[in-house]
């Protein structure tokens, strides 16, 4: 048997609907058709009244999931594309996150955004939001990048008492496939590290994770050993596996897929050159989308976002320092 | 619409002549989007192929009653419109294959396509959010003393729950501008029917909660849809504030080339909403005789040669080359920012 990234989902949210009455799915299309992407597919003839269509109104998706939570639910919300997650922004930032501070009353709730570029998807159906919800105190944020994670890690987000921003990659719906699901899995805040090395540190997270991967292959054949670490959670950011992975190479590369200005690139270099600046042998660097929307036409995009052979240059550029 | 046609001479004659024009746009976007399903099919797009096919009555009405200097915002399912409203084969064709030399430049594609200096404004994908902007447009328009100006935009169904919807028609009901809002009435937001969307009977009733003019339609009638948009039209620029008008049709397609429309109730399909616009106009203009069903066939023909021979030069056309990119999105060059 094997499982694909969006099955996972879609097995773990029927997990978390079979074992805890209190979770119920809100979303545009995720009742009887399944999800724009199937995510939630026969989930509503499953569990019957707990698969509930929603009217084109984010703000009110994740108001009402709010309330939901408030009354002792646990709501998962279905964005139908993180780029829409805009229009709810309010409710989650101001109210989710917020909540628990305020009040002493904890915001259980879930919101899957289904994230990142796929070619030809254009500005409003590719955007990485992780960093600006991650701004945010009050929100957990989460980037599986493997089927085990999407699993694991969507169901402990399920489980947890504050609002956790699950960023799902549309990258890796289909073609990432694993053998079978995770009996047990990394808790939540843990980083992994994806492929060992010492010659120098690849930090990413979500899709870039493979393009790192990838990128390390390559290099490998010219006879040096990368590391790379998969953050898995953006927000907590696990800063001790980062910087005991730079210890060991020395050298650090920060990959993401979104934009450069403040995001978790920056938060990363700012955390290991004011925590552990002395394990430097070079100066930083990070490789990110560029400052641009994302654009539409394949032949842009694929210089817009990282590649592996793009990574693969910026590590070999690094590796000469 | 009878008596309006013998109150004065001539004017059937204008009408014939405004609803084979408006065919023939019909026609146009119907051919052109068959083609783009075909392209699809066959792989030559890349990204989604979202079609009009039912609704280009409801949409080419739309256009035809705008002007130049008039603004316009369409929605996914108007190629109709848009053409009425001045665009071409060439650049739609440009949009969907990514040619370097279409307005979008392959920075965007599809239908997020526009010329915003022409009143021809790009939608984002974001529904509801072209509704306040091309309030905002005619609020600017007033401020720089023009009048008889109008501004049209085109929502679905499902688009009217969005909060943007809510905002901008009441922000331009306060402020008494002359926003045209066509709602394409066809049943479902992708599988979601109505009866999860909205529980008023009717969406003309949002007209009443909004303080606005509200029109219905029956979105299948060309005749129909030119008559009460027009009507819409000719009221917003006269001064009499937003217009609402909601066209019942059904789509005739799936949400996207993507997708099979398995969940569309087939009853709707051999109920009046579900007859096919452009079969109903065509046998409406041979009936009152203004064209034979040979003319039609061959305007058909000419439009898919038209097509046919605007695809195959598109597709020698060349690709965006990210090396030509400056890569910025800011108009003030001094202002961008560096990263290393
Ligand atoms: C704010 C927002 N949320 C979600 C979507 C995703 N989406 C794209 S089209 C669509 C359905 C639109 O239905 P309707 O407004 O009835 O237009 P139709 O497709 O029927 O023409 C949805 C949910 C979106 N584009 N914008
Ligand atoms: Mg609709």
């Amino acid at each position: 048997m094997s499982i694909t990234y969006l099955e996972a989902i879609r097995e773990a949210q029927a997990k978390a609907l079979a074992d805890d009455p209190r979770v119920f799915i809100y979303g545009q299309d995720v009742g009887t058709f399944g999800g724009a992407f199937k995510a939630t597919k026969n989930l509503a003839k499953e569990f019957p009244g707990r698969v509930i269509d929603s009217p084109i109104s984010e703000d009110a998706i994740v108001g009402m999931a709010i309330g939901a939570a408030i009354e002792g639910a646990r709501p998962i919300v279905e964005m139908q594309f993180a780029d829409f997650s805009t229009v709810g922004f309010n409710q989650i930032v101001n109210q989710a996150a917020t909540l628990y501070y305020r009040t002493g009353v904890s915001c259980p709730i879930v919101v899957r955004l289904p994230s990142g570029g796929t070619a030809g998807s254009g500005p409003f159906h590719s955007q990485s939001m992780e960093a600006i919800y991650a701004h945010y105190p009050g929100l957990v944020v989460l980037t599986p990048a493997t089927v085990e994670d999407a699993y694991s890690m969507l169901l402990e987000a399920i489980a947890i008492e504050d609002p956790v921003i699950f960023c799902e990659h549309k990258f890796l719906y289909y073609h990432l496939k694993a053998e079978s699901l995770p009996a047990e899995a990394q808790p939540i805040g843990k980083a992994r590290i994806a492929r060992p090395g010492r010659d120098l540190t690849i930090v990413t997270y979500g899709a870039m994770v493979h393009e790192s991967l990838a990128a390390a292959e390559e290099i490998a054949a010219d006879g040096f050993e990368i590391e790379v670490v998969d953050l898995r959670s953006i927000k907590p950011l696990d800063t001790d596996t980062v910087l005991a992975s730079v210890a060991r190479t020395g050298r650090l590369l920060c990959v993401g897929e979104a934009w450069p200005w403040g995001g978790v690139c920056a938060e990363v270099i700012a955390r290991v050159t004011a925590e552990g600046f002395g394990l430097l042998d070079a100066p930083p660097m990070r490789l990110n989308a560029k400052d641009t929307p994302v654009p539409y036409h394949p032949a842009l995009w694929g210089t817009h976002r990282p590649t592996a052979s793009a990574v693969a240059a910026s590590a070999r550029q690094l590796l000469e320092i | 619409m009878s008596e309006v046609v013998k109150s004065r001479p001539g004017a059937e004659r204008d009408q014939g002549r405004e609803i084979v024009k408006a065919y023939r746009t019909m026609l146009a976007a119907r051919v052109l989007e068959e083609k783009l399903a075909a392209l699809y099919r066959g792989g030559k797009i890349k990204g989604g192929v979202f079609l009009g096919r039912g609704q280009e009555a409801l949409s080419v009405a739309v256009g035809q009653n705008l002007r130049p200097g008039d603004i316009f915002a369409p929605l996914i399912r108007d190629q109709a419109g848009r053409m009425a409203f001045g665009d071409t084969i060439l650049d739609t064709l440009r949009t969907y294959l990514g040619s370097s030399l279409g307005s979008m430049r392959g920075r965007d594609g599809n239908i997020h396509r526009g010329r915003p200096r022409e009143g021809y404004y790009a939608m984002i994908s974001h529904l509801g959010a072209m509704i306040p902007v091309v309030t905002g447009g005619l609020l600017a328009r007033r401020l720089q003393g023009q009048s008889g100006v109008v501004g049209a935009t085109c929502i679905g169904d499902g688009g009217t729950s969005t909060g943007a919807f809510h905002e901008g028609l009441n922000a331009a009901a306060v402020e008494k501008l002359p926003l045209v809002v066509v709602v394409a009435n066809n049943q479902y937001a992708y599988s979601t029917p109505n009866s999860r969307q909205f529980a008023c009977a009717d969406l003309l009733d949002k007209a009443i909660g909004y303080g606005v003019t509200g029109h219905k339609v029956d979105g299948t009638s060309l005749a129909d849809c030119l008559r009460v948009i027009g009507v819409a039209i000719t009221a917003a620029r006269a001064g009499g504030g937003p217009q609402l008008i909601v066209g019942d049709l059904l789509r005739l397609v799936g949400h996207g080339e993507h997708d099979d429309a398995s969940y569309v109730d087939p009853t709707l399909r051999r109920k009046p909403v579900g007859q096919d616009c452009i079969e109903l106009a065509g046998a409406y203009i041979i009936q009152q005789g203004w064209a034979s069903a040979e003319q039609l066939a061959n305007w058909r023909e000419e439009l898919e040669t038209e097509v046919d021979a605007t695809a195959g030069r598109v597709m020698r056309e060349p690709e965006p080359d990210p090396a030509d990119e400056d890569w910025s999105a800011l108009s003030t060059r001094e202002l961008e920012d560096h990263f290393a």
